[in-house]
């Protein structure tokens, strides 16, 4: 067997699957070394130490609530993001002129700017409202500002390739009116980018560090900032059980997602 | 499709200098006059880029036309109403089928949309679904139809409204050259079992001419002539329609004291007088080796089954179209003598 599949397949692609895996191993061996450590009862000891799962009790106890505003704010940013992103996106599918073409350009300039400027930005401008700048909705707002434009492109990506103007000329000539257009033809010719989308703002937005690293307050942590303090002032045992929780938590959501993803195309 | 005829309520379609500029000073359409009588079917041929289908546009209410113009159905004034007001039924050359739905639900579409509840539309659904011989793909989704299936569902969705007039645009453009036939002559029969006005919009004179009870021929933007196929195909108002409709033959002439100089040879001659030039269809020149009054070369012989076309040129350095009987062979080279019966000729101005 082996003689056979080694004369079917070259030395190149014996030593591109090596290189693969390599790259695979490079990749992997890290998380898997931190999910470790984060199970580990000391770290400096090894895994002779034991097993133990009292970092991570230590995080849930100390860390929940960062959990839980990462994931309101996930979640009231793809809502945020839905209401705002898939409108923007039918008029620019819609309307192809040059101020549509200048605003799209616009919306993607949060991803340009580093995340840290666009934070200063929005403290310098809101942070005298003292209610807002100490409420989650804060970082919401930095949120939306980034994500925005993944939902908007991958929206109207799908948009443009299915010819909404003659789909949508078909159900007016139907009788169909505006909102009925909207809600029963747009929407569900567009849902596999609705929610390849949405994927990408949740999972944006949970990891999202660089932003709301300058628009957090000790109040409002998210996940991510929990995670930067614990590296920076705890064991590192705790860091690492912390990241666990984490993959626990969008490793499902992304799988979701995905599956959700493929649902929504066409069977080829 | 040749179940129980649901008859449709024949509404007339009026025109009133209806003309369309686009943005940026685009002038598609100059300003257009037309009658269309209920149950008619009238189809607007032309290149593209003609104007046929920003009438047809205007017609559905997909386009306002330029202030002043005006569009009647019957008696009245729709103008004003956007398509979804218009109760019109549309199939477009892509066919605009719903890929979110199956073939029942797109068919099902514009009831559903008119509130009509669950049962009763099944009911019609099914009823039109059956017309169109495709009960078997009720449940289908859109990408699982072949052209013509979809070309179908098009048509049912369009047509299970009772719509008020039936608007075609190319639908069948993206079809392959066999089914297109077959499907025009199911659309030939549909519409005059309907009773439907409708107007088809096509740059396919065949199709015009099959199922046109009328055709307007466009071009630049201008109706160039408004006339039933044999109109157009015998009497066409200008050399352009003469040539998009059919193929035909342009030749110089010099008429003068009742005979026509044409092709180096005289014919008998009633008409203007003058140098002209002379339109001639293919079938309309006879081979004829006794009575023939010019003699030409054979430079292309093409066999299509039930004719041979040639192309011959004549002494006077002429090239001319000829339908020849299919069984009749030609070599290239070979030497032939034509004949044109002068009631045959078009005369046009030089």
């Amino acid at each position: 067997m082996t003689t056979v599949t080694g004369a079917r397949h070259g030395v190149a692609f014996w030593l591109q699957l090596g290189f693969t895996l390599l790259v695979c191993m490079l990749l992997v061996a890290p998380m898997l070394l931190s999910l470790l450590a984060g199970v580990t009862e000391n770290y400096l000891v090894g895994i002779e130490s034991g097993l133990t799962t009292r970092w991570i009790a230590e995080v849930l106890r100390g860390y929940s609530d960062t959990i839980l505003l990462s994931l309101q704010v996930a979640l009231a940013c793809l809502a945020a993001t839905l209401v705002l992103g898939v409108p923007v996106a039918y008029v620019l599918a819609r309307r192809g002129n040059w101020l549509t073409r200048l605003f799209e350009e616009l919306l993607t300039m949060p991803i340009a700017v580093p995340g840290l400027a666009t934070a200063l930005a929005l403290i310098i401008t809101y942070g005298g409202v003292g209610e807002f700048r100490r409420s989650w909705l804060f970082i919401l707002v930095g949120h939306v500002l980034f994500t925005l434009p993944f939902m908007v492109r991958s929206v109207l990506a799908v948009m443009s390739a299915v010819d909404l103007r003659t789909l949508e000329e078909g159900a007016a000539s139907l009788g169909a009116g505006f909102a009925r257009r909207f809600f029963t033809i747009v929407l569900p010719n567009s849902l596999p980018g609705i929610l390849s989308g949405s994927l990408m703002v949740v999972t944006l937005s949970i990891g999202e560090f660089n932003l709301t690293w300058l628009l957090h307050t000790p109040l409002t942590k998210t996940l991510p900032v929990g995670l930067a303090d614990s590296y920076a002032s705890l064991r590192i045992e705790i860091g690492s059980a912390y990241t666990l929780i984490f993959f626990v938590m969008v490793i499902p959501l992304l799988l979701l997602l995905q599956a959700l993803a493929r649902f929504g195309q066409p069977p080829r | 499709m040749s179940r129980d005829p649901l008859r449709f309520e024949p509404v007339p379609v009026r025109l009133n200098a209806c003309a369309k500029t686009f943005p940026g000073g685009t002038r598609a359409l100059e300003p257009i006059d037309l009658e269309i009588a209920g149950g008619e079917t009238v189809v607007f041929l032309g290149p593209s880029g003609c104007g046929k289908t920003t009438t047809l546009r205007i017609i559905a209410g997909l386009e306002q036309p330029d202030p002043g113009g005006s569009v009647f159905f019957g008696s009245e004034d729709v103008t004003a109403l956007p398509i979804e007001r218009r109760n019109v039924g549309m199939v477009f050359q892509s066919y605009a089928l719903f890929p979110n739905m199956d073939v029942a639900q797109n068919v099902g579409y514009g009831l559903r949309v008119r509130g009509i509840d669950r049962r009763r539309r099944d009911a019609r659904v099914g009823e039109m679904l059956a017309m169109m011989q495709m009960e078997a793909l009720a449940r289908r989704r859109i990408d699982q139809l072949s052209g013509g299936q979809r070309q179908r569902v098009a048509l049912a969705r369009a047509l299970v409204v009772r719509p008020r007039i039936l608007l075609l645009d190319e639908p069948l453009t993206a079809l392959d050259a066999k089914l297109r036939d077959g499907l025009r002559l199911e659309i030939d029969r549909l519409l005059r079992q309907l009773g439907i006005t409708a107007i088809y919009v096509t740059h396919d004179q065949g199709e015009a001419m099959a199922l046109a009870d009328r055709i307007v021929v466009m071009s630049g933007g201008r109706v160039v002539q408004i006339g039933t196929p044999r109109d157009v195909y015998f009497r066409p108002a200008d050399p352009f329609v003469a040539d998009f409709v059919g193929t035909t033959n342009r030749l110089q002439a010099q008429a003068a004291d009742g005979r026509l100089h044409v092709l180096g040879a005289d014919v008998p001659w009633a008409g203007a007088t003058g140098p002209l030039a002379v339109l001639v269809r293919p079938e309309d020149v006879r081979l004829d080796a006794v009575t023939g009054q010019a003699e030409a070369k054979v430079t292309t012989a093409m066999f299509l089954g039930d004719r041979t076309r040639l192309v011959v040129e004549t002494g006077t350095g002429e090239t001319l179209s000829i339908d020849a009987p299919g069984r009749a062979s030609f070599a290239i080279g070979d030497t032939v003598r034509i004949a044109i019966d002068p009631d045959r000729l078009l005369a046009m101005p030089l």
